[in-house]
């Protein structure tokens, strides 16, 4: 893409055309639309329904240039958004063209005749792309005196989306972003001529006049009449250019020039969102889609835009807690004096049988690299895991060849280039909502074959033009091995190169999943990427937050590497300890049964852990629990000090996502005073005579990468790859006479602890209902329609029986619903459960 | 230099004796400014008591000294404050950094906004010189009723907009007297 506007014999590249733009000499790739072309030359044609991201729709014409082909002009002014450059075209545009430029006036003056004069009240005033561009393109007086068109208004189409017909201007980015990027049906364009405009079936029917339905009506349902749950539909907030879509949760909140912008870095999963936070006198207000093309483009899921108000909670803990030991009740205390009592537990635990550290799944590196020197130089134990959800030893070997991959093994350029992708099990419109949205482009754009191994035609197989492979749950291992024989194509497609495996957190449910994987990757050359669900698990895994691995990813039973880990540390030779730690259920078992004497407990959520019943007594049983957290937990019940820390708005670092590329952000909220994880381990250390060198998440990086260069500079101890018999994890053990395998995984939008408190954003979760054949429905007498009860020993969960293409024998609940099911059933992906009707 | 000289200089003193005094004796007397003097600022209410200010912060963002702070708040069936979608929640003027230039008047496009003759604005409190919504408000003259309240002039905002000063006179409100600005005692 060049332009060489001083050469007068220029050449024209391969796939390049000539053209005059304003009277300069343009050089443009083939296929480049007009507008584009202009923008290069720093010429900003007014637009409306152009956006880079959607296909062109000439739908607004507010973008007209005059255009001369082979010497003779246009009738008339063409619209730059949907024109392509040809050779020879001669445009101009509105700075050289006063018919172009009075083609856009007139366009501009036929959009504001119907649009209300609601600037003041409109939450879009100050950053809106109409009033903008009708200062510079329109007239300064209307010359439309009759009455304007009026909708009521305004109306909600979900619990978080606002529609306002009357300042619709049907550019028709939200219907294009709902059919091409999102796949879910949202709104359409309805009626005719002067009546054109957005909506859903609901919205139509209330015309002028009549009053508003409930809301409670309408919000829920989409044109076709079925339940609106897209998961993405708060980037229509974003590029619709008027104020026609706007956000509950940011209605009336503020202005632009109030607002405070932040380059930030989604915190809800492992794709890694470039976002923007704008706060306003120290408080979030919003959070929009940041734009990296490497990344999630310019779209984000609900949860990351909307899911920031726990940190504002007025439950939030500001001040260190200790437990009273007369009263038993949490009470606040100074910093010195709660470092103090900690340490003391700590060293005193360590010094006896020894504490554990559990860190959760949303830590940045530096946090989760805090946690794993802690435990190794002021614990001195191997007893740390990141996993605060169901895992397995198998898994822990498969990590290890994770760890230190880049954007170069996978990225989701390669998943967009990729010929065929393999989603095993991996749902992933619910636990990596940008890496489905780049399976739907790849499926879309480029014809890329996905298939995913599951129990049922999901909503993620769908939009992704999707083959399902269907399995009972636990035997996605077998079903892998099955391909060479009774898929030959998808063997044949992934033999191809660039060819993709997507593997999520609930392989670890499956015995022997992942050497299974190994098996069909080394057969067919396809790339492996490990998909987790949570932010900081990848982060966590480098940073050596596991049992298993030392920071960068050294076996811990590798002599060599624990000497140059201790040469980096600075610590005397031989300290470190060599034998491998206990994982997550190791640890509480061995909490629970007395084993361990202190408990050293990142932000968990034990409903999430594979038996969280366990998790309840390990706690309760446990002589000493600190607890690092930011809200009162089911941790912080238990606790007998709880240190509080900042969340992301308030503290700098970095998340590693999936592919490995690094996601640094800065501090959004400056002088909070909270402290970043690293830096109260720091502290914390010290007491304990142990130096961490993380005082600020700056210096904790720079440890780090020591960390990681010294275990680098050893040759790494080849980690086994499955070769070892695995047991079936604690979650899957059955409980003998259950008859139906479970299904089961988190939907996007639950009851996670950091979707608290931003009930627009609940209003949108996918109904949890319990999913099962026809044939599994009839033969145990349920309706579609009526109630399920699905058992075990443990306990049951009623929800509404929806029948679908399930194998038989087999049913799907959602993992919380909003209980979690580990909780209720005790039992996770692929374990035993029985079925009956149940009542309503 | 003549011998009258040093007397001459008291002529200006000795005739000054006799005048009409200009001295005014604040604050032991009130003195009225000029009518259109730029003093402390009211937001104004619609004839049935709802509030003009639609909480749009046009007036916060046309203020050259940042004296002005505004959030918007949404009427609901059961709150109303204001005709229409939104209203103003809160708002607060900050008379340390008020210049009294009077360019969030002109910024307002309901009208809420205007400003009175009260020209009291010193305190040795700092907090005190930050005014609120409550200190600002109009009060309520006959026919106005203290919101929150339903709309009581007409179906939509548009009525109020439109038909204002009509409503008005069927409200009771006197003609010859604006409903925007009250009475100047009123205040004091
Ligand atoms: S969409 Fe833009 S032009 Fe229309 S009312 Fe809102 S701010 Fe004004
Ligand atoms: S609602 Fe917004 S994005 Fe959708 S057609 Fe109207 S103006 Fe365009
Ligand atoms: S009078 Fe001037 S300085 Fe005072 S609040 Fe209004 S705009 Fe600001
Ligand atoms: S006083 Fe006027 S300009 Fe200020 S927020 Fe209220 S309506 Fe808007
Ligand atoms: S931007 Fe070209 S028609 Fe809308």
């Amino acid at each position: 893409m060049t332009m060489a506007p001083e050469e007068t014999e220029t050449e024209v590249p391969e796939g390049h055309v000539k053209l005059i733009v304003d009277g300069e000499e343009v050089i443009a790739p083939k296929g480049e639309l007009l507008i584009r072309t202009a923008e290069r030359l720093g010429t900003v044609i007014p637009r409306f329904c152009d956006h880079p991201l959607l296909d062109p729709a000439g739908a607004c014409r507010q973008c007209l240039v005059e255009v001369e082909m082979g010497g003779r002009p246009m009738p008339k002014p063409q619209a730059s958004c949907t024109m392509t450059v040809a050779d020879g075209m001669v445009v101009k545009t509105q700075r050289t063209s006063p018919v172009a430029d009075k083609a856009q006036q007139g366009v501009m003056e036929l959009l504001l005749i119907n649009h209300p004069l609601d600037c003041p009240v409109c939450d879009k005033g100050g950053e809106c792309p109409l009033q903008n561009q009708a200062m510079a393109h329109g007239r300064a007086s209307s010359r439309f005196v009759d009455t304007k068109r009026t909708f009521p208004k305004p109306l909600p189409i979900s619990s978080q989306v606002l529609l306002d017909r009357e300042r619709c201007v049907l550019c028709q980015r939200c219907t294009r972003f709902s059919a091409q990027i999102a796949g879910d049906p949202f709104i359409e364009l309805l009626e005719r001529g002067v009546h054109q405009q957005v909506g859903t079936a609901e919205t139509a029917a209330v015309f002028s006049g009549t009053p508003a339905p409930e809301p409670s009506d309408m919000a829920s349902k989409t044109s076709s009449g079925a339940p609106f749950q897209s998961y993405f539909s708060g980037n229509t907030i974003q590029i619709c250019p008027v104020g026609a879509l706007t956000s509950a949760a940011y209605r009336f909140r503020s202005r632009p020039f109030d607002l405070v912008s932040s380059p930030s870095v989604c915190e809800h999963c492992s794709s890694g969102c470039a976002e923007r936070t704008d706060f306003r006198r120290g408080k979030v207000m919003r959070r929009l889609a940041g734009d990296d093309p490497d990344v999630n483009e310019e779209w984000i899921c609900d949860k990351g835009r909307f899911a920031f108000r726990y940190a504002a909670a007025s439950d939030r803990i500001r001040k260190p807690l200790v437990r009273d030991a007369k009263t038993g009740e949490l009470v606040e205390t100074s910093w010195t004096e709660a470092l103090r009592v900690a340490a003391d537990a700590l060293s005193k635990a360590r010094d006896a049988r020894g504490a554990a550290v559990l860190t959760g799944g949303r830590l940045t590196v530096e946090d989760a690299y805090a946690y794993s020197k802690f435990a190794r130089i002021a614990l001195r134990t191997n007893d740390i895991d990141f996993r605060a959800r169901a895992h397995s030893a198998e898994e822990l070997d498969f990590l290890a060849g994770v760890v230190g991959t880049t954007p170069d093994h996978v990225s989701f350029a390669a998943i967009e280039r990729a010929p065929t992708v393999l989603c095993v099990a991996i749902e992933p419109e619910d636990e990596a909502p940008i890496v489905f949205l780049r399976l739907r482009k790849a499926a879309l754009k480029h014809s890329t074959k996905v298939v995913h191994v599951g129990q049922w035609t999901t909503s993620s197989v769908r939009k992704t033009n999707g083959e399902l492979l269907a399995c009972e749950p636990g035997g996605e291992a077998a079903a892998l091995d099955g391909i060479a024989q009774h898929a030959k194509d998808l063997d044949a497609g992934l033999a191809e190169a660039g060819a993709v495996i997507l593997l999520g957190e609930r392989a670890a449910e499956v015995v022997g999943l992942f050497s299974a994987v190994q098996r069909l990757a080394e057969r067919t050359g396809a790339k492996v990427a490990w998909i987790p669900r949570r932010a900081g698990e990848r982060g966590a895994l480098e940073a050596g937050a596991a049992p298993t691995l030392l920071p960068g990813g050294a076996a811990v039973s590798d002599a060599d590497a624990r000497a140059a880990l201790e040469s980096a540390w600075r610590l005397d030779a031989g300290v470190l300890p060599s034998s491998p730690g206990r994982d997550t259920t190791g640890i509480l078992w061995a909490a629970a049964t007395g084993d361990l004497d202190a408990l050293v407990v990142g932000g968990i959520d034990p409903d999430d852990l594979p038996d969280p019943a366990l998790a309840r007594k390990a706690l309760a049983a446990a002589g000493f629990v600190l607890s690092m957290e930011m809200r009162p937990s089911a941790v912080t019940e238990h606790a007998d000090v709880v240190l509080p820390i900042a969340t992301v708005d308030e503290k700098s670092g970095r998340f590693l996502n999936w592919e490995g590329r690094p996601r640094p952000f800065t501090v959004t909220l400056e002088g909070t005073n909270a402290l970043p994880d690293c830096r109260v381990l720091d502290t914390l250390a010290v007491e304990m005579d142990a130096d961490l060198f993380t005082q600020t998440p700056q210096a904790s990086f720079a440890d780090f990468e020591r960390a990681v260069s010294a275990g680098r500079s050893v040759v790494r101890e080849t980690n086994g790859s499955g070769t070892a018999e695995h047991s079936r994890p604690h979650a899957g053990e059955s409980n003998g006479n259950g008859k139906l395998k479970l299904a089961t995984w988190r939907q996007l939008i639950d009851e996670g602890s950091l979707q608290a408190g931003e009930p627009h954003l609940a209003g949108t979760a996918r109904t949890a209902v319990v999913r099962l054949s026809a044939a599994t429905a009839r033969d145990h007498g349920i309706e579609p329609g009526e109630h399920a009860t699905v058992s075990t020993e443990r306990g049951e969960l009623t929800l509404p029986a929806e029948i679908a293409d399930l194998p038989d024998g087999v049913v799907w609940v959602p993992a919380r619903s909003p209980v979690s099911i580990r909780t209720a059933l005790g039992v996770g992906h692929g374990g035993a459960v029985s079925l009956s009707g149940g009542t309503a | 230099m003549g011998m009258f000289d040093p007397l001459k200089g008291f002529g200006v003193t000795f005739s000054t004796m006799f005048k009409k005094v200009v001295t005014e004796q604040y604050p032991e007397d009130y003195y009225p400014t000029a009518p259109r003097y730029h003093g402390r600022h009211q937001l104004n209410r619609h004839p049935d008591g709802l509030e003009k200010c639609v909480g749009c912060e046009l007036c916060a963002w046309a203020c050259p000294a940042d004296a002005i702070f505004v959030e918007g708040g949404d009427n609901t069936e059961e709150a109303r404050y204001s005709p229409g979608e939104r209203y103003g929640l809160d708002y607060q003027i900050n008379y340390l950094r008020c210049i009294g230039c009077g360019l969030c008047i002109e910024a307002c496009p309901t009208r809420s906004l205007t400003m009175v003759n009260f020209y009291e604005l010193a305190d040795d409190d700092r907090q005190k010189l930050i005014y609120t919504k409550e200190d600002l408000m109009a009060p309520l003259l006959p026919g106005m009723e203290q919101p929150p309240h339903p709309m009581r002039l007409g179906e939509s905002e548009q009525d109020y907009y439109v038909h204002g000063p009509e409503l008005a006179r069927g409200r009771g409100v006197p003609s010859g007297e604006t409903v925007e600005t009250s009475v100047e005692e009123a205040i004091q």
